[in-house]
C-alpha cells in the first residue's frame, strides 16, 4: 500500500485531475460435495485503475502492471482516451469539482477466528453429511468463501481513502429428488464479518434442516393459484427490494446509461419529492452504516463520504441512488454509491445496501391478520421487464395462511405484479425483532459487465392482493 | 503474452519437487471499452489483464490458486509464492477421488485477428453515424487470450483479435431498435448500412403502440429471442452433472418426452471463437451433439463429472455449459417468415428470463425492443412489453412450426470479469402459439 501511495506522487499527467484506485483481494472457496472435499480455490487479485479528467472528457485505464512504469503508462492511457472524449462526452466533466476526502474504514472486528482450514472443511463435511437422510436426496452441498479485501483511492487533489473489508458467504443447497420432480432447499447467507456470521447464518444444523425441507416440498402440493395475501420473509424480501426499488432508483438508469443492457426505470427525475411509490407503511434507507452489511463502508469508489439516507418515506419517493457525476448530471441529490466490481471495470451507480426500515407488526401478528394467503421464502426464480415494472418471482418454500393459521407447505411458489402498484398494497411491515440483514455478490449491470455486493435488510412484509400462482400441474 | 506464459509454464516446471505436477491456466486482454449514451459518450477507458491459474497436484490431492500477473519479471516470484502457497494447502487435504487431469500430450497455437483500427477512430465514426439519434450502447474491441500449460510439457494457446458494437437506438420511453456489429475487420461502411436498417425499424416503431391482452399468440422469433431461449436450455440443460443430480431442467426428455423432431442442437467448437482446449488440458472434440431430432443426445461431460459418475468425458468446461451452440436450421426462408408469421407477435428480443417451473422447463421472461404487431403479413404496430411464461416443450415441441433456413453467427458481447469467447449460431423460429400473461 505504501508503495503505490509512494508511486503515485511520481506520477505525471498534462490533466488536471487524475486518480488511482487499488483493488487488492485475497479469498478462498472451501467446499464438500456429497462427503467429497472440493479442491480448495485459492484467489490473488491486484490491480489499479487510473483516471484522467479534463475540462468535458474523462478517460480511465486499468493495469495488473503495479510497477511504477505500468502506472505511468496506465495514467497516459487515460489521459489520451479523457482528450479523445473531450468534445463528444455526454457528461459536462468537470476536474474541478471531484471529491477530495481523506480517511479510512474497515470491517468490524469479528468475534472468534473462523479456524483452521482444516476445521472448517470439518464443519462443512458435518453439515453435508447431515443431509444425507434419505435415497431421494440425491446433492448434497456445502460452502464457505472468504474475502480480504483492500482498497485504496487517492486522487491529485489530495484525496487519500484507505478501506478494508472482509466477507464471509456460506452456502449450502441439497436436492431432492422423485421420478421426475425435484425439488431443493438452500442457505444462502453473506455479510462482513467472521466466525459470528456461521451463527447468523444459522449454518450449523442448516444440512438436516434443508434436506427435510426438500423431501416436503417433494411430496406437498402445487402452489394454488389466485389473489391473496402474500407474506414474504426477509430472505425473499432482499429480492424484491433489489429487483423493484433499487434498481428503478439507480440514477444512471433514469438516465439512460443502462437502456442498451439491464434497462431503464419507471421512475422519472420529476418523480422525486412527490411520486407514491408505496403505501405509508414503506420506509426505505440507503444505509451504509450496519457495520455486518455487505456493501458498509464509509466512501464510495469516487471518494464521496457516504451516509445513512433516506429513498422512500412514508411512502413517498425522495431520493435517488446516484453517485457525485449522475447528481450533477441530473441536478438532483443522490447518495455514494458510485463503485466499481474491481480495480479493471469503472465505477457507475450501484444500490450498495438499500434497506426496509422495521414496522410495528409481529411476525405472529401478521400470520393471524391474514384470512387467505401464502408465505414464502428463499428466491429461486426472478424476471422483470427493463423498466422495472412487470416482475415475475419465484420461490423455494411456500406455506399456505388460512384463517389466521400456518397450514400446508407447498411447492413451486411463484407471483408476480407491477412494482407501480405492487408497493402500494403493503399492509403490515414486521417490527426490529423480526428484522434480518442478508446480502448477495451477484447483482448485474453495467456496460462493460460488472457483478457487485449489495446488501439488503428488511423485516418480512405482507402484501395484499397479490397474483399467486404455481408450476406446471 | 504468448512467449511470457510459457516461460512461467518452463519455470514452474523446473520448480516442481519429486512427484509434484502442475497445470495452468492464462487468461489475458487488452480492450478498450466505450460507452456511448444520447449519440454521445458516456465512459471510455482501456483495461490490460492477466491471469494465472495454477493447480498443484501430489499424490492423488490437489488446490488451485488464481493470480493476477504484472506482465514483467515480478510474475516469475509470484508463480512460485503461489506454488509454495499450495504446497502448505494441499498437505491439509484428503486425496480427491474426482481428480481427472490430462496426460497425454496435445499442444495447440491457434491466432485469428484482422485488420485493426484504431478505437479513437472507430469512435469518432459511432459518434458521427449517431448524430441526430439517441443512440446507447458499447464498443468493445482488442486481444483476448487463453492458454494452458502442464508439467507433462503441454502447452496451448489461443488468440483472438475482435470487435463488438452492441447498440440501441431509441424513439422513446421503451421503444428502441436494437443492432449489433461484431466481427474482425472493422468496415465503416458495414456500420453504415446497419445504422440505416436500423433507423428504417425505427421508423415503425414511432407508429402508436398497442397493448395485447393477456393469451396465446402466434409468434415469429428472431434468432436473437431464440438465443435468450437455448440459454436457458443451456443453464444445465446440457450438462451431465446436472443430468445425474435430477436438477436439469430437461429431466422430462431423460424419461421420455420430447422436443420437436426440427430441433437438432450441436456444440460446435470448430465454428466458434473459444479455444479448443479447457483448463483440465483436455482436447475438445469439434462437434458434440446434444439434442438430435428432438431427443437428447449426449451431455457436456467435464473431467471431474467422467470421473465421478464414470462417463467419458468431452472436454466440457467445469460449468458443463456450451461455448459454441449451433441450432440447425429450417426450411422457412427469412425473407417469408412475416408472411408467414400472418397473424400475430415479431419478436426481435427477449430478456431476463428464468425457470417458473424448472423440472416442467417452464420459462417466463419479457418481450423487449423492436416487437411488433402483424396482421395478414403486415407489420402493422410496436406492442407494449409483455410477459410470457410457457414450457419448452410446447415452445421447441407441439407448437413449434418451423425454423428459418438462414442462421445468425453472434458473438457473446458478455463482459463480465473478462471479454467473452462464446458464440451462437440460430435460426428464427415460427410458432403456433405462445402463452402471455401479463
Amino acid at each position: 500500500m505504501n508503495e503505490i501511495v509512494k508511486d503515485f506522487a511520481s506520477l505525471k499527467s498534462a490533466a488536471p485531475f487524475w486518480s488511482l484506485r487499488y483493488v487488492k483481494e485475497k479469498s478462498e472457496m472451501l467446499a464438500v460435495r456429497d462427503d467429497v472435499a472440493e479442491p480448495p480455490q485459492l484467489s490473488n487479485d491486484r490491480g489499479a485503475m487510473l483516471t484522467a479528467m479534463v475540462s468535458g472528457g474523462c478517460g480511465y485505464a486499468a493495469t495488473s502492471d503495479l510497477s511504477p512504469a505500468g502506472l505511468q503508462a496506465a495514467l497516459d492511457r487515460a489521459g489520451e482516451w479523457a482528450n479523445a472524449t473531450r468534445n463528444a462526452s455526454v457528461i459536462a466533466y468537470d476536474p474541478s469539482n471531484m471529491p477530495n476526502a481523506r480517511g479510512s474504514w474497515s470491517a468490524p472486528p469479528s468475534s472468534a477466528a473462523l479456524g483452521t482450514r482444516r476445521e472448517l472443511y470439518q464443519v462443512l463435511a458435518t453439515e453435508c453429511h447431515a443431509a444425507k437422510i434419505d435415497d431421494r436426496i440425491v446433492d448434497r452441498y456445502t460452502s464457505l468463501n472468504v474475502i480480504n479485501s483492500e482498497q485504496l483511492y487517492l486522487s491529485n487533489s489530495g484525496a487519500e481513502i484507505h478501506q478494508q473489508f472482509r466477507y464471509t458467504i456460506p452456502h449450502a443447497y441439497v436436492v431432492a429428488n422423485h421420478g421426475s420432480m425435484t425439488q431443493t432447499r438452500s442457505l444462502g447467507f453473506a455479510q462482513q464479518g467472521g466466525a459470528d456470521i456461521l451463527a447468523r447464518a444459522k449454518f450449523i444444523g442448516c444440512g438436516q434442516r434443508l434436506a427435510e425441507e426438500a423431501l416436503q416440498l417433494l411430496l406437498a402440493a402445487n402452489c394454488p393459484s389466485g389473489k391473496m395475501d402474500l407474506l414474504l420473509l426477509p430472505e425473499q424480501m432482499m429480492l424484491q427490494i433489489h429487483e423493484s426499488i433499487g434498481h428503478p432508483l439507480e440514477l444512471d438508469r433514469i438516465l439512460g446509461d443502462e437502456r442498451n443492457y439491464a434497462g431503464a426505470s419507471f421512475v422519472t427525475l420529476d418523480m422525486f419529492g412527490k411520486y407514491r411509490y408505496g403505501s405509508p407503511l414503506l420506509n426505505v434507507t440507503y444505509d451504509p452504516s450496519r457495520p455486518e452489511e455487505l456493501a458498509s463502508f464509509a466512501y464510495d469508489d469516487e471518494g464521496s463520504r457516504a451516509e445513512k439516507t433516506f429513498l422512500i418515506r412514508a411512502g413517498i419517493l425522495e431520493n435517488s441512488l446516484g453517485g457525485h457525476v449522475s447528481q450533477n448530471r441530473a441536478g438532483k441529490p443522490g447518495v455514494a454509491n458510485s463503485r466499481a466490481s474491481s480495480w479493471n471495470r469503472a465505477p457507475i451507480d450501484r444500490m450498495a445496501n438499500l434497506n426496509i426500515e422495521p414496522g410495528a407488526s409481529s411476525v405472529d401478528d401478521m400470520i393471524a391478520n391474514i384470512e387467505r394467503g401464502i408465505l414464502m421464502t428463499t428466491n429461486v426464480s426472478w424476471s422483470i421487464d427493463d423498466s422495472r415494472n412487470k416482475f415475475q418471482f419465484g420461490c423455494e418454500w411456500g406455506q399456505l395462511i388460512e384463517s389466521g393459521k400456518l397450514t400446508s407447505v407447498v411447492k413451486n411458489p411463484n407471483y408476480r405484479g407491477i412494482s407501480a402498484t405492487f408497493w402500494r398494497n403493503l399492509k403490515m411491515v414486521g417490527n426490529a425483532a423480526s428484522f434480518e440483514v442478508h446480502g448477495t455478490q451477484f447483482c448485474g449491470k453495467g456496460e462493460p459487465n460488472q457483478a457487485i455486493h449489495v446488501g439488503h435488510a428488511a423485516p418480512p412484509c405482507v402484501f395484499s392482493d397479490v397474483d399467486v400462482f404455481g408450476g406446471e400441474d | 503474452m504468448q512467449n511470457h506464459f510459457f516461460a512461467l509454464a518452463d519455470f514452474l516446471t523446473a520448480e516442481l519437487r519429486g512427484a509434484e505436477i502442475f497445470t495452468c491456466w492464462f487468461s489475458g486482454e487488452r480492450s478498450d471499452f466505450v460507452r456511448f449514451n444520447h449519440g454521445k459518450i458516456r465512459q471510455a477507458g482501456n483495461v490490460q489483464q492477466r491471469y494465472l491459474s495454477l493447480r498443484l497436484i501430489l499424490n492423488g490431492r490437489q488446490a488451485s490458486s488464481s493470480l493476477a500477473l504484472t506482465g514483467g519479471g515480478e510474475d516469475f516470484a509470484l508463480a512460485k509464492h503461489a506454488l509454495a502457497e499450495l504446497r502448505d494447502v494441499i498437505e491439509d487435504l484428503p486425496q480427491d477421488p474426482y481428480l481427472l487431469y490430462a496426460t497425454e500430450v496435445h499442444s495447440s497455437e491457434s491466432k485469428r485477428g484482422g485488420a485493426a483500427t484504431a478505437p479513437v477512430a472507430v469512435v469518432e465514426q459511432i459518434v458521427t453515424g449517431a448524430r441526430g439519434l439517441d443512440l446507447v450502447g458499447i464498443y468493445a474491441a482488442g486481444s483476448m487470450f487463453r492458454g494452458f500449460a502442464n508439467s507433462f510439457g503441454q502447452r496451448n494457446w489461443h488468440e483472438v483479435e475482435n470487435f463488438d458494437f452492441e447498440w440501441s437506438l431509441y424513439y422513446q420511453a421503451d421503444k428502441a431498435v436494437k443492432s449489433s456489429y461484431a466481427g474482425f475487420d472493422w468496415n465503416v461502411d458495414e456500420l453504415q448500412l446497419k445504422m440505416r436498417t436500423a433507423v428504417d425499424q425505427l421508423a415503425i416503431l414511432q407508429r402508436p403502440a398497442i397493448t395485447i391482452a393477456p393469451g396465446e399468440y402466434r409468434v415469429f422469433l428472431a434468432p436473437r429471442a431464440i438465443e435468450e431461449i437455448v440459454g436457458m436450455l443451456a443453464w444445465g440443460g446440457l450438462s451431465a452433472k446436472a443430468r445425474h443430480t435430477k436438477q436439469s431442467p430437461l429431466i422430462k426428455m431423460e424419461q421420455g418426452t420430447r422436443l420437436s423432431s426440427k430441433i437438432s442442437l450441436r456444440e460446435n467448437t470448430i465454428d466458434g471463437i473459444a479455444p479448443g482446449f479447457q483448463s483440465d488440458g483436455f482436447t475438445k472434440p469439434p462437434q458434440v451433439t446434444l439434442i438430435d431430432r428432438g431427443q437428447l443426445a449426449d451431455p457436456l461431460i467435464a473431467p471431474r463429472t467422467a470421473q465421478k459418475y464414470a462417463l467419458i468425458g468431452n472436454g466440457a468446461n467445469s460449468s458443463e455449459s456450451p461455448e459454441a451452440l449451433e441450432l440447425s436450421s429450417g426450411n422457412l426462408r427469412n425473407a417469408d417468415a412475416v408472411a408467414a408469421l400472418d397473424t400475430g407477435l415479431l419478436i426481435n428480443n427477449l430478456w431476463y428470463l428464468n425457470f417458473s417451473d424448472r423440472r416442467a422447463c417452464r420459462l417466463t421472461g419479457m418481450t423487449r425492443f423492436a416487437t411488433f404487431w402483424v396482421k395478414h403479413g403486415k407489420i402493422v404496430a410496436p406492442v407494449n412489453v409483455m410477459r410470457f411464461d410457457d414450457t419448452a416443450y410446447r415452445l421447441l415441441g407441439d407448437n413449434l412450426l418451423d425454423l428459418t433456413r438462414e442462421q445468425d453467427y453472434m458473438l457473446d458481447a458478455s463482459t463480465y470479469g473478462s471479454r467473452s469467447t462464446q458464440s451462437v449460431r440460430l435460426p428464427g423460429a415460427l410458432v403456433a402459439a405462445l402463452k402471455f400473461t401479463l
